[in-house]
C-alpha cells in the first residue's frame, strides 16, 4: 500500500473528500518552492502533486509554462526535484507525492534509474502527460513493478470504449481532466463533470480526482461534490507568479482545501 | 539489402507507429483518441482510388506537378565531377515542397468533415501552403508562427494574411519553429471537435510522420522515373535538406531499397556543430528523447531539457528530425552530415550566378554538400539534389548577412 492508498482509506474512513495541489518544483526558486510544500499539509493539503519543469509543456497554459521557465532559470533540474522530496520527507513521511510532468527529463535519466531515484527520495505516484496507454511499456508498467502508483488521466474525449484501456494500468487514483484544453485555460463545470465522473466510477474501484479548470473554494466545493477530489494548480502558481509571500499562497491553499472538505 | 518485403526499409512505421525504436504516439489522452482517428482514416484514405484521384488532379492542375528535374550543367561544369540534377520542387505553387503534403491532409480533413485548420510554421511555407489551400477549400485556417520568425520572414506573414489565414505570434520560448508547434497542440487539444491539425514536417506522433512521407513520396516518384528516361538508371547519389525532413524524405523513400543509390541527408550546422549548440544538427550533435509526440534524436541538455537550434535558416530551426531519419541514420542506410549558414550562404550564391536559380536557404545547405562532394566524384556520376523552395522569402536576411542594405530596389 503506497501513501497514496493510505491517505484514499482514511478520508474514506472520515468521510471526506480529497484535497489535491499542484505547484511547480523550484518556483520561483528552490528554498521558496521548499518552503510552501513543506506547509501544504497544515493547510489542508491530502495529496501533494509536484511539477517537474519541462522546456516544452505541451498540455499546460500560460501561467504553468511560465512557471515551468521560472524553475528552469533559477536551476530547477530533475535531480533537484528529486532533493526536493528528500527534504520534504524529512518533514513529512505521510503525504503523498505525485511527481506531474512530461517523459523527456524522465527519459533522458534512463527509467530504470528513475524508479529506484523517485522511490528513495519519497515520490509515491507520477503522472506523465505525454504517455498515454498505447505507450504502456515505457514507464508505466515498470513503474507499477517498482511499487510507484501510475496515475492516469482521462478526458472528456475517453470514449466508453477506450475508458478500459485508459483505466487498465492505472493505480492509485484516476485523474478527470474536466475540460478539452489547456491547464488554467476553461473553467471546469460540475453539471458536465458529474455525469463524466460518474461514467467513470462505473468502471472502476479507484478513486476519481477532478482537475483543470478548478480556481476557487467555491468551484473546489462544488467540485468535490461530485468526485472524490479536486486538484487546483494554475490558482496556486498564479499567486505564486505574483510574488505573494509562501504564507499568503498557503493561505490561498487553506482557503481552497477548506472548500475541498466542505464537499 | 533486402530484395524480398520482409526485410525492407520501406514497412515502417509497425503498428505502433515504430520505425525501430523511433517514432510512436507520445501525446495527451485528450489528443489520443483523435490520432487514433486520423491514422484510421488515412489507411482508408490511402488504398481509396478516389482520394488519389483527386490529389493527382490538383498535383497536375494546382500545384503544377511533375515538377522538372534539371541537369544544372554550368553547376557541373564548374565542380568538375558528379553530374548535378537539381529536382526542381521551388518551381510548385507557393514556391516549395510543402504543398505537396498540405493537399494530402486537407483533402483528409475535408473527408473527415473538419472545418477549422491549424498548422505551425517555421519559414513560412508551410504557412503559406496550409493558407493557401484552406483558401481554395473555404475553410478557416490558424498558423501558428514564432515570434522571432514572423519578424525574419515577414513576406510570407503577409502571404498568409492576403490568402484570409490568421498569423498568430507565438511568443513562449525562444519564438521559434518548436514553440509554434507547442502552441499548435494546445489549440487542438482545447479544439478537438471541428479542428485538424495539418503538420509541416515528418514528425509528430504516429501516424503524421507516415502519412506526410507517403504525400511527400511523389517527389522520389517522379525522379526515378525523370532520371531514368534522362539516363536510363538509377542516380548514384540524393542530397536533400533536413530540418523536420519532410522534402528529404519524400525523395529518399522510392529509393530505401535501391541498394546502389547513396542516400545523404544536410542538416543545419548554424555556426558549426559544437559544444554551445549553435546549430539545429539532432543527428550529428543530438540524442534520443522524446518531444513533439515522437521519440526521435533532440538538441536537449544533461537533464533532458530541449535547447534551442541555431540556423540562419527558419525553417531548419528545430531542435529534433522526423523519426524515420533517426532510424536511418542508426541502421546507417542514409548518411547525414551538417553544413553551417557561411557554407549554405556561399552556395545560395553560387546557385543564383551560375544556374540562374535563386534557391531557398533551406536547399542552399543541401547545395552547400553538393559543392563539397561532386568534385570528388567521377563524371559519370549522377547526383540529384532536392532544390525544396525558392529564396524569394530569403533575399532580406541574405542581404542581411551579406552586409547589404536595400533601399527601394537601387
Amino acid at each position: 500500500m503506497t501513501r497514496i492508498d493510505a491517505t484514499f482509506a482514511r478520508l474514506k474512513a472520515a468521510n471526506k473528500k480529497a484535497f489535491v495541489s499542484y505547484l511547480m518544483a523550484g518556483d520561483p526558486d528552490y528554498d521558496t518552492s521548499l518552503e510552501i510544500v513543506k506547509g501544504l499539509p497544515a493547510a489542508g493539503v491530502d495529496i501533494i502533486e509536484l511539477g517537474l519543469p519541462f522546456t516544452d509543456p505541451m498540455a499546460d497554459g500560460p501561467t504553468i509554462q511560465l512557471a515551468g521557465q521560472r524553475a528552469l532559470e533559477a536551476g530547477m533540474t530533475l535531480e533537484r526535484t528529486l532533493q526536493m522530496a528528500r527534504d520534504f520527507r524529512a518533514v513529512d513521511d505521510v503525504t503523498p507525492i505525485v511527481l506531474m510532468g512530461y517523459y523527456n527529463p524522465i527519459y533522458s535519466r534512463g527509467v530504470d534509474q528513475f524508479l529506484v531515484d523517485a522511490k528513495d527520495a519519497g515520490i509515491d505516484g507520477m503522472i506523465v502527460v505525454d504517455l498515454p496507454p498505447e505507450e504502456d511499456t515505457e514507464l508505466c508498467i515498470p513503474a507499477q513493478a517498482a511499487g510507484l502508483n501510475f496515475i492516469r488521466l482521462a478526458t472528456p474525449t475517453t470514449d466508453s470504449e477506450r475508458l478500459p484501456k485508459v483505466l487498465q494500468n492505472t493505480s492509485g487514483f484516476v485523474y478527470y481532466v474536466s475540460i478539452t484544453g489547456i491547464t488554467g485555460a476553461a473553467e471546469a463545470e460540475a453539471t458536465n463533470v458529474g455525469p463524466e465522473v460518474a461514467r467513470i466510477k462505473a468502471a472502476t474501484d479507484l478513486p476519481i480526482i477532478v482537475g483543470f479548470g478548478v480556481n476557487t473554494p467555491e468551484k473546489a466545493e462544488a467540485i468535490a461534490s461530485i468526485s472524490d477530489g479536486a486538484v487546483v494548480g494554475s490558482a496556486i502558481v498564479g499567486k505564486i507568479a505574483n510574488g505573494d509571500s509562501p504564507a499568503d499562497v498557503l493561505e490561498f491553499v487553506a482557503s481552497l482545501a477548506a472548500g475541498a472538505h466542505k464537499a | 539489402m533486402p530484395e524480398d518485403n520482409v526485410n525492407s526499409f520501406m514497412n515502417g512505421p509497425d503498428e505502433n507507429g515504430r520505425f525501430g525504436d523511433f517514432g510512436g504516439r507520445f501525446v495527451s489522452e485528450t489528443l489520443m483518441p483523435l490520432i487514433l482517428e486520423l491514422e484510421a482514416q488515412y489507411e482508408h484514405a490511402k488504398t481509396d482510388d478516389s482520394f488519389w484521384a483527386e490529389m493527382n488532379d490538383l498535383w497536375t492542375h494546382y500545384v503544377g506537378r511533375p515538377s522538372p528535374l534539371y541537369y544544372a550543367e554550368r553547376l557541373t561544369e564548374k565542380l568538375g565531377g558528379a553530374k548535378i540534377y537539381l529536382k526542381r520542387d521551388e518551381l510548385n505553387h507557393t514556391g516549395a515542397h510543402k504543398i505537396n503534403n498540405v493537399l494530402g491532409q486537407i483533402i483528409l480533413a475535408r473527408r473527415m468533415g473538419k472545418t477549422r485548420i491549424i498548422a505551425e510554421t517555421g519559414a513560412g511555407q508551410h504557412g503559406v501552403a496550409t493558407a493557401t489551400v484552406c483558401a481554395k477549400f473555404g475553410l478557416k485556417c490558424v498558423v501558428y508562427m514564432g515570434a522571432h520568425d514572423v519578424e525574419r520572414q515577414a513576406p510570407n506573414v503577409f502571404r498568409m494574411k492576403l490568402l484570409g489565414a490568421e498569423v498568430v505570434p507565438v511568443t513562449s520560448g525562444r519564438g521559434t519553429l518548436k514553440d509554434a508547434m507547442n502552441d499548435a497542440l494546445r489549440d487542438w487539444v482545447t479544439n478537438v471537435r471541428d479542428t485538424f491539425y495539418c503538420i509541416g514536417t515528418v514528425a509528430g506522433p504516429h501516424p503524421y510522420p507516415a502519412m506526410v512521407r507517403d504525400f511527400q513520396a511523389i517527389i522520389g516518384k517522379e525522379t526515378k522515373e525523370q532520371m531514368h528516361a534522362a539516363e536510363g538508371r538509377l542516380p548514384d547519389t540524393l542530397i536533400a535538406a533536413i530540418g523536420g525532413g519532410s522534402n528529404a524524405m519524400g525523395l529518399f523513400f522510392p529509393f530505401l531499397d535501391d541498394k546502389s543509390v547513396n542516400i545523404i541527408g544536410v542538416e543545419a550546422g548554424g555556426k558549426g556543430v559544437n559544444a554551445k549548440m549553435e546549430h539545429c544538427a539532432s543527428l550529428t550533435g543530438g540524442r534520443p528523447g522524446v518531444l513533439h509526440g515522437n521519440r526521435t534524436y533532440l538538441l536537449q541538455d544533461d537533464d533532458g531539457q530541449i535547447l534551442e537550434g541555431f540556423s540562419i535558416s527558419a525553417g531548419l530551426d528545430y531542435p529534433g528530425i522526423g523519426p524515420e531519419h533517426s532510424w536511418l541514420h542508426d541502421i546507417g542506410r542514409a548518411k547525414y552530415v551538417s553544413i553551417t549558414d557561411v557554407e549554405a550562404l556561399e552556395a545560395f550564391q553560387l546557385c543564383c550566378e551560375m544556374e540562374g536559380i535563386i534557391p531557398a536557404l533551406e536547399p542552399s545547405h543541401a547545395l552547400g554538400h553538393v559543392i563539397k562532394l561532386a568534385p570528388t566524384l567521377p563524371k559519370d556520376h549522377l547526383l540529384v539534389m532536392n532544390m525544396c523552395g525558392r529564396g524569394d522569402k530569403d533575399i532580406f536576411t541574405v542581404a542581411a548577412a551579406l552586409g547589404i542594405e536595400m533601399n527601394n530596389g537601387e
